[in-house]
């Protein structure tokens, strides 16, 4: 087991900007990393890179002391020792669920009882043992689901990508797939990494997460650190459903906001403040605005029920938007007092 | 990370054959992705492609260039015999034109729009004249209309002895090609109008339009780039049509391009190589004008079809259906039962001039070919392993072209795609004779010359089904997800192992609906074998005009029966296997 390295991967295809541009970072031994971004973004084709499907334009992917590719080589994919869950799951129509299974065995000269019993252990993890003599058109899409897996886990591969695999299963299907994913790495110990554009899902399941915009890294780190403290307007509008206000704040202020120099900056706004002052963003999350007597008034713009709770949109007093969470209804159009208990500076 | 200079200390396997080269800095290569396929394919498929699309082209050019230069040959162009092959072809081409198109539309129309019934059974039968060869075609038609016709005097309808036969004209040449090359009008045709929008007519439906300011503000306009494709294919196929001008024009002097190709060739002389090649380059002129004309009309015509697809039924025929579905019948009774009825006739007769009655009938004419006649037999022989052959030996070539065109995108995919278009768009008759030219010459190294053995005929046959071959291949490779493959690489498998274990597999139903298609067509082939057919090497299509030439018509229309029969046995075999098909492989469905 080993780290993979990325450093300064860059990939052109011909025109326009690169589809991946200088994107360097570190997967931990054995760690879980969620590739995080909107479509287009870049995440796919670095998955693509790691996998050996696309050499990259520059820059290089190493496994520990190996190197596996760079802008004049790359080692092929079959040569890689990893294993893919596609988002299509890639199963072979023609062969039964465990010839699906058992086919990088097959390649590798596994025969006899030896290919029977991991093929069978692999079947087990993934409840699907009863299934092994049908073909992949007679199952489910959470049973194909759970076949492309377990072909991933039957040849205990160094690294283990998945390409968007929640993206086809209904809402239920996908949390108990988040689940036998969380054990799947548990067990395995392999290095995971983990394309996806649902930030609750990479939340979820990683133990960090890489979001990414336009071809390039915007930041990495664990899923409570990349919540709390997200770098720029780009993080910190994917993660979370937060708002970012633009607040008239000074220079030296501090990241992490509390309410009374929010209340500060709320009623600084459209004044000519002190001369470090200037407009920046600031995130601010729903479940830290709250109903409070002692509060800003704000006018309500819509509520709506979404079971545990109400979301608000709030209008501030110069027309920018901010959503909170309330236990009681209110009335849009009506006016009430809110606080903000903590605000991030983005 | 690792510095360039480590590259050294890297474990064994690690060491690519070209590390040496790239220890400079790396060049940066746009787009660049690993090779998936061992570095020997791209080599061998050009290999293939520029011995069969593009030699026989340079050969072509080559030669008719040396004519002209030297002077033995140029005297070809400004012959009368020329100027009056060229007026016919025209005159037939465009005729036979005009009637694909009336007959194509007419069934268009009706299976993609209406509501008529056994659409399925009509366009198959309709169809059927597309894959029985022209020159059986032709023979039947002879048979119906003469006035030795067994039908006619059967029927006691026939004209008197000694009477003309109408279709040795111009106008039965038009009116063959035209019922040989409906089939291509009314595919073009569908495929246009099943991919117009049903919701489109049945708005204008709605907006208050009749059915019949709805066909000619919505369903005309929309299908009308179709309907100028179809007319081009059926042009420039009747422009190289070899089998029926040969059948109808030889017995009346009347020769087009094909058939004067086929004369020149066989009076060998001097210049003969100069001129054929000239004549054949003509013939090219007239189809790539015939194209080029369909891409002026078709220019600003490119609709874009948005919404739902597939009128089925978009118009219903109520009480008019029956009256239609009658004149659907009647046309494929003229077209198809009919003369096949009068081919059957034919050959079931004693003798010249007899009507068939339960009296006369008799099997003698099969007997003959099948038991007696070393020469048909021969044929037969000679067919069976030029069609098998092809069929398979194509998918050599077919299945790693389908598969480096749909993996690697960009300059390669389409120089490929270029060189294939060069044989499927020459008409056949080009083909052979650039063929002949290319291999008239002892090879060079063997000093061996292919010319007059079996071997010039199956290296043209590669050349001229490619395109068939190659197309349900690439059917099935692009209908595949590209992931199937790439799942395998991840698990370990190699080039070849993956071709064996997970594409094989896959593009097999594909590969199987190839090998039929090329053999079905290969089987039936004349004009290709007229050309480069010699003593011992004869193939069914020959053996077929032979035989008529040389008056044994009931030989011939028996032998003709017999391909009919392969044809239908073969096209039903390919139904059977549809279901297992990717979208667009069989040329009768759409």
């Amino acid at each position: 087991m080993a780290q993979l390295i990325l450093n300064h991967l860059t990939k052109h295809f011909g025109g326009g900007r690169p589809a991946v541009s200088d994107v360097s970072l570190t997967v931990r031994e054995g760690g879980f990393l969620a590739l995080l971004g909107p479509s287009g973004c870049g995440k796919t084709t670095v998955l693509r890179m790691i996998a050996g499907f696309e050499q990259p334009t520059d820059g290089s992917i190493d496994f520990g002391e190996r190197r596996l590719s760079d802008a004049s080589r790359a080692l092929p994919p079959e040569r890689r020792n990893m294993a893919m869950v596609f988002q299509s799951y890639a199963l072979w129509p023609h062969m039964t669920v465990a010839e699906n299974v058992g086919y990088p065995l097959k390649v590798r000269g596994i025969s006899g009882e030896a290919w029977r019993r991991n093929v069978g252990e692999a079947l087990a993890l993934v409840k699907l043992t009863d299934y092994a003599d049908r073909r992949p058109a007679a199952l489910s899409g959470g049973q194909r689901q759970r076949v492309a897996l377990a072909r991933c886990l039957v040849t205990s591969p160094d690294v283990v990508l998945l390409d968007e695999p929640l993206a086809n299963l209904d809402q239920h299907l996908r949390k108990s797939m988040e689940e036998t994913f969380r054990i799947f790495h548990e067990r395995s110990g392999a290095t995971m990494i983990y394309v996806t554009h649902d930030q609750a899902e990479a939340m979820a399941l990683a133990t960090d997460v890489a979001v990414m915009s336009e071809g390039r890294l915007m930041q990495m780190a664990s899923p409570a650190e990349i919540y709390a403290r997200p770098e720029g307007a780009v993080v910190g509008g994917l993660i979370g459903r937060g708002s970012v206000l633009r607040l008239p704040l000074s220079e030296g202020a501090p990241r992490a906001l509390e309410w009374p120099a929010l209340r500060t900056a709320l009623g600084g706004m459209g004044k000519t403040g002190a001369a470090d002052e200037a407009v920046r963003d600031v995130l601010v999350r729903p479940e830290h605005v709250s109903l409070d007597g002692e509060g800003m008034a704000f006018r309500v713009i819509s509520c709506v029920f979404e079971g545990e709770r109400f979301a608000l949109t709030l209008s501030l007093p110069d027309g920018q938007a901010l959503k909170a969470y309330c236990d009681r209804v209110t009335t849009p159009g009506e006016t009430a007092r809110f606080v903000i208990s903590r605000g991030w500076r983005l | 990370m690792l510095e360039r200079n480590d590259l050294r200390s890297r474990p064994r396997w690690l060491r690519f054959p070209f590390q040496s080269r790239t220890q400079d800095v790396p060049q940066a290569r746009v787009g660049a992705r690993p090779a998936a396929e061992p570095r020997w394919l791209v080599p061998f498929v050009f290999a293939c492609l520029f011995l069969l699309c593009l030699l026989p082209l340079i050969s072509l050019a080559k030669a008719g260039f040396a004519g002209l230069v030297s002077g033995q040959s140029i005297g070809v162009l400004t012959e009368p015999a020329t100027f009056a092959a060229i007026r016919n072809t025209l005159i037939t081409a465009t005729g036979g034109m005009i009637v694909s198109v009336v007959i194509g539309a007419i069934f268009a129309f009706a299976v993609a729009l209406t509501d008529v019934r056994g659409k399925q059974s009509l366009s198959f039968a309709f169809m059927l004249p597309m894959m029985i060869p022209p020159q059986v075609t032709a023979l039947a038609w002879v048979e119906m209309t003469g006035p030795a016709s067994p039908l006619l005097k059967t029927l006691g309808i026939a004209p008197p002895l000694g009477s003309p036969q109408p279709l040795y004209s111009l106008a039965g040449i038009s009116l063959l090609l035209g019922v040989q090359h409906a089939p291509l009008v009314f595919l073009a045709l569908k495929a246009g109008l099943s991919a117009s929008p049903r919701d489109g007519v049945e708005a204008a439906r709605l907006a208050g339009a009749t059915p019949f300011r709805v066909f000619r503000d919505i369903v005309a306009p929309l299908s009308l780039p179709g309907l100028i494709a179809g007319a081009a294919i059926a042009f420039v196929s009747g422009v190289g049509n070899f089998g029926i001008p040969a059948i109808l024009g030889i017995p009346a002097g009347i020769e087009v391009l094909p058939t004067l190709i086929y004369t020149r060739l066989a009076s060998f002389g001097a210049g003969t190589f100069g001129e054929i090649a000239l004549l054949s380059s003509l013939i090219a002129v007239i189809a790539a004008a015939g194209l080029i004309l369909q891409q002026r009309a078709l220019s600003g015509k490119d609709y874009r079809i948005i919404g739902l697809s597939g009128a089925n039924a978009a118009f219903a025929l109520g009480r008019y259906r029956l009256v239609v579905e009658m004149a659907l019948v009647a046309i494929l009774f003229f077209v198809l039962v009919a003369p096949l009825a009068a081919l059957v006739a034919s050959s079931m007769v004693p003798a010249y001039g007899v009507p068939l009655n339960l009296q006369t009938v008799s099997l003698r004419a099969y007997e003959e070919i099948l038991f007696r006649q070393s020469m048909t037999l021969k044929a037969l022989g000679n067919s069976t392993f030029l069609a098998t052959t092809a069929a398979l030996g194509l998918l050599a070539v077919s299945v790693p072209a389908a598969y480096l065109m749909t993996r690697r995108k960009g300059l390669l995919a389409n120089t490929l795609g270029i060189l294939i278009e060069i044989p499927y768009a020459l008409p056949g008759i080009v083909l052979a004779v650039a063929f002949i030219l290319t291999f008239a010459a002892p090879l060079p190294l063997l000093s061996v010359s292919l010319y007059g053995t079996i071997w010039i005929i199956l290296i043209a046959y590669f050349s001229s089904f490619l395109a068939v071959s190659l197309k349900p291949v690439m059917s099935a490779f692009l209908q595949m997800d590209p992931s199937l493959e790439e799942a395998a690489r991840l698990s370990g498998a190699g080039f070849l192992r993956r071709m064996r274990d997970v594409i094989l597999p896959l593009v097999a139903p594909a590969a199987g609906a190839a090998i039929i298609l090329v053999f079905l067509i290969a089987a039936n082939e004349l004009t290709v074998s007229a050309l480069l057919w010699s003593a011992g090497t004869q193939t069914l299509g020959v053996a077929i005009f032979n035989l008529d030439d040389s008056g044994s018509s009931d030989l011939a229309a028996a032998l003709s029966v017999l391909v009919v029969v392969m044809v239908v046995l073969l096209m039903a075999a390919l139904e059977a296997l549809a279901k297992y098909l990717p979208e667009g492989v069989l040329p009768w469905r759409n």
